[in-house]
């Protein structure tokens, strides 16, 4: 966070061109869409159910160490690939032009323990549209932490970095719990509301589901292995949930990255919405692989700024998208994994306690009083 | 316990460990044709009739439960990545030996799927597939004489039933602009060669169009025959008059092959089937804000065309992309529809949403 505006050399009308270069690039990639779009993000689908059904049937003999690793780390990558560049990308819409029912943001469900319907809520209605808005976008430390100076500090906030690690580890009941606005819907007037129960009913059924399949019928299955293939699944999961939640602290939290205030965003433009993105997200740098695994959640700003185009077309796209960053003097945020992973914690250990110096104020579409 | 509740236990099981994914997801992977699959076929061959048309052989899926000679299929094809769907008339005979069925297609200008599956489609494509439909088919009881009218395309679905069972007399007269776009010409000559088929083949590029008064000539007695017409709404449309003219339109049967006519108009009127509510809309409207003025329960969200929790499947006719002035299309079928995101969506002619 800055005490200056770090957009506030741009004009309006500089702006709004920004948002018509930023729309240019978006219906080119419309207009190219195709073929090898559709046989990319079904083979990655090939390739994630056979490598997560290699992975368990190796691990039904787990009793034997390699086929445990193997099996292990099969499984944990299938789970990744499962989440990231799979059911975050379709869940987003990314796919539905291709009109499948099979692979389209209404029909797919995840292996994840939110149900597919409420996650798209809290995440592409709230998330992305009010994205880093103080007090509209829950991400902003998920309603637990506290990620910005202008987020009003509290003494539950002394133990965040415990809370961060905790999540981290629990990564998808943490997000489930967040998508059902646990924190406020818990409240004795709202607990009993039939529409938050029927939102809890959802989410205990996918909960068992998922806890039964990982947790019982595999383990069982692999009859001596029982034990050790329990262990293998509960592995996976939680290397899945460490990658996730590192990879996704990534995009919002790392220094150099903006926030907004609630009435910045009043009457917003479509240039300024844009702005918006681009300023409060941040990318990775790292090899194919590495993009891969993040589901393109590397490309953070390109996604935000366009998060319905395919994945596999972000790498392409943030070629044009830092020109432009370039041309209007604006700061990408980007660094290798470590980098970022370390500076995000960094923030959340930092803002654990109370600000030292006053309270300084982020962008303000209102420049005279940045000005001031 | 019965093997069938056995197997459904067995099943239960599989569906607890697949979970969130079906069984079937994965089994679809290697065995898409399986029975038990959604039903879906895969091209075998591709085979030039003219230079605008082709057959393609498809291998159908094992819940293919076969059709009556005269009937259409729905094909959803993937052309540059997008599922399109269009109803094509089977042209094998039915009892074809290797189990294989045909259809014939016509590129038409413009046409996305017919021009695909004629110029572009690959043996090995494996394409979705509706059951056979359609009432355009010979009786059980088969008649004494019969006449085919056909022009153009047209001529497909009569292929299939001339294919499928050969009877005492039958006069067939077909109309294509010349000699080189008439399909299946060769099949049809060695058809008359037979003795199997009286043809009257027009080329109405030297010819000029049939004209129907001057039916009489070609065959006297074509009022006593049990007629099957298919061809452009032209032609149909004449023959229904003539027919009902000389009191013989009990024994004319149509099959029109009815290209959507989509008004991509100003505007226009948006019903919303599930709550039975019809009301004009203008064209820059989203279609959204429409539904909720109108006092129907629509699913929203960002309101801008990002987070896709608004879409609603389209039903029937047509609507506009407001950001980019796209026209997107009802598919020609009852169960594929098409999602649109109607926060950026206005209607662009009559319309159906499923709300």
């Amino acid at each position: 966070m800055t005490a200056i505006d770090p957009t506030a050399h741009l004009t309006d009308e500089q702006i709004e061109e920004l948002g018509r270069e930023l729309d240019a690039i978006r219906d080119e990639v419309i207009a190219s869409r195709g073929e090898k779009d559709a046989a990319y993000i079904r083979k990655v689908i090939s390739v994630q159910r056979k490598l997560e059904l290699t992975s368990r049937g190796i691990l039904l003999f787990s009793l034997f160490p390699p086929a445990w690793i193997i099996g292990t780390a099969g499984l944990s990558v299938a789970k990744i690939m499962d989440n990231m560049e799979i059911g975050h990308n379709i869940l987003h819409g990314q796919w539905d032009w291709m009109r499948d029912p099979k692979i389209h943001s209404t029909t797919w469900e995840w292996d994840h323990v939110s149900p597919a319907e409420q996650w798209k809520h809290s995440h592409n209605e709230l998330h992305h549209t009010y994205t880093n808005v103080i007090g509209k976008d829950n991400d902003l430390g998920y309603g637990i932490m506290r990620v910005d100076e202008d987020q009003k500090w509290h003494p539950m906030h002394l133990g965040q970095p415990l809370w961060n690690f905790i999540n981290a580890c629990f990564f998808e009941y943490g997000i489930a719990a967040y998508d059902l606005e646990l924190g406020k819907n818990l409240h004795k007037r709202r607990r009993n509301r039939p529409e938050f129960r029927a939102r809890a009913a959802a989410v205990g059924r996918k909960i068992r589901k998922q806890v039964l399949k990982d947790y019982i019928i595999h383990p069982l299955l692999s009859g001596p292995s029982f034990l050790t293939t329990l262990a293998a699944t509960f592995t996976a999961n939680l290397i899945r949930n460490l990658w996730s939640h590192s990879v996704i602290m990534c995009g919002h939290f790392p220094e150099g990255v903006q926030t907004f205030e609630r009435r910045s965003i009043k009457g917003e433009t479509r240039g300024q919405w844009y702005l918006r993105q681009m300023m409060g997200s941040a990318n990775i740098s790292g090899s194919k692989a590495m993009h891969f695994m993040t589901g393109n959640l590397s490309h953070q700003i390109e996604h935000h700024l366009f998060p319905d185009l395919p994945s596999n077309r972000y790498a392409e796209v943030a070629v044009k998208v830092k020109a432009l960053f370039e041309k209007y003097e604006l700061d990408y945020v980007t660094g290798p994994l470590p980098k970022q992973v370390f500076s995000a914690w960094h923030k959340v250990f930092r803002l654990s306690l109370p600000n030292r110096k006053p309270k300084v104020r982020t962008r303000d579409r209102d420049k005279e009083l940045v000005a001031a | 316990m019965t093997s069938a509740a056995l197997r459904s236990r067995a099943w239960k099981l599989l569906e607890l460990v697949t979970t969130p994914l079906l069984p079937s997801d994965y089994l679809d992977l290697v065995s898409p044709l399986r029975a038990g699959a959604d039903l879906r076929g895969r091209i075998e061959a591709v085979h030039r009739e003219t230079a605008d048309a082709a057959t393609i052989v498809i291998k159908p899926g094992k819940g293919w439960r076969g059709h009556v000679a005269g009937q259409y299929i729905r094909v959803g094809i993937d052309v540059d990545g997008v599922r399109l769907w269009r109803a094509y008339s089977v042209t094998s005979p039915t009892n074809r030996a290797d189990g294989r069925i045909t259809i014939t297609v016509k590129a038409i200008p413009d046409g996305k799927v017919s021009n695909h599956l004629v110029r572009k489609a690959k043996p090995g494509t494996v394409i979705q597939l509706d059951q056979a439909t359609g009432e355009f088919v010979l009786p059980a009881a088969r008649p004494a004489k019969v006449l085919y009218l056909t022009a153009g395309s047209g001529i497909t679905p009569v292929m299939g039933m001339l294919r499928d069972s050969r009877l005492a007399d039958v006069v067939m007269v077909h109309s294509a602009p010349r000699k080189e776009d008439v399909i299946f010409r060769n099949d049809l000559h060695d058809l008359v060669a037979d003795k199997a088929l009286k043809l009257v083949e027009l080329h109405t590029d030297t010819d000029g169009m049939l004209d129907l008064a001057e039916l009489e000539k070609l065959v006297p007695d074509w009022a006593e025959r049990e007629t099957w017409a298919c061809g452009p709404a032209g032609l149909l449309d004449a023959a229904e008059a003539h027919w009902a003219e000389h009191g013989a339109a009990e024994r004319l049967h149509t099959e029109r092959f009815r290209p959507t006519v989509v008004v991509a108009g100003e505007g226009g009127e948006v019903t919303f089937g599930k709550t039975g509510k019809t009301v004009e809309a203008d064209g820059a409207t989203p279609l959204l804000n429409v539904g909720e003025e109108a006092g129907v329960l629509m699913p929203s969200g960002c309101r801008m065309g990002i987070c896709f929790g608004c879409v609603t499947p389209l039903k029937s006719g047509a609507v506009r992309d407001l950001r980019t002035g796209e026209i997107t299309e009802a598919e020609d079928s009852p169960t594929a529809h098409v999602l649109v995101q109607t926060c950026v969506s206005a209607a662009a002619g009559p319309c159906e949403l499923e709300r």
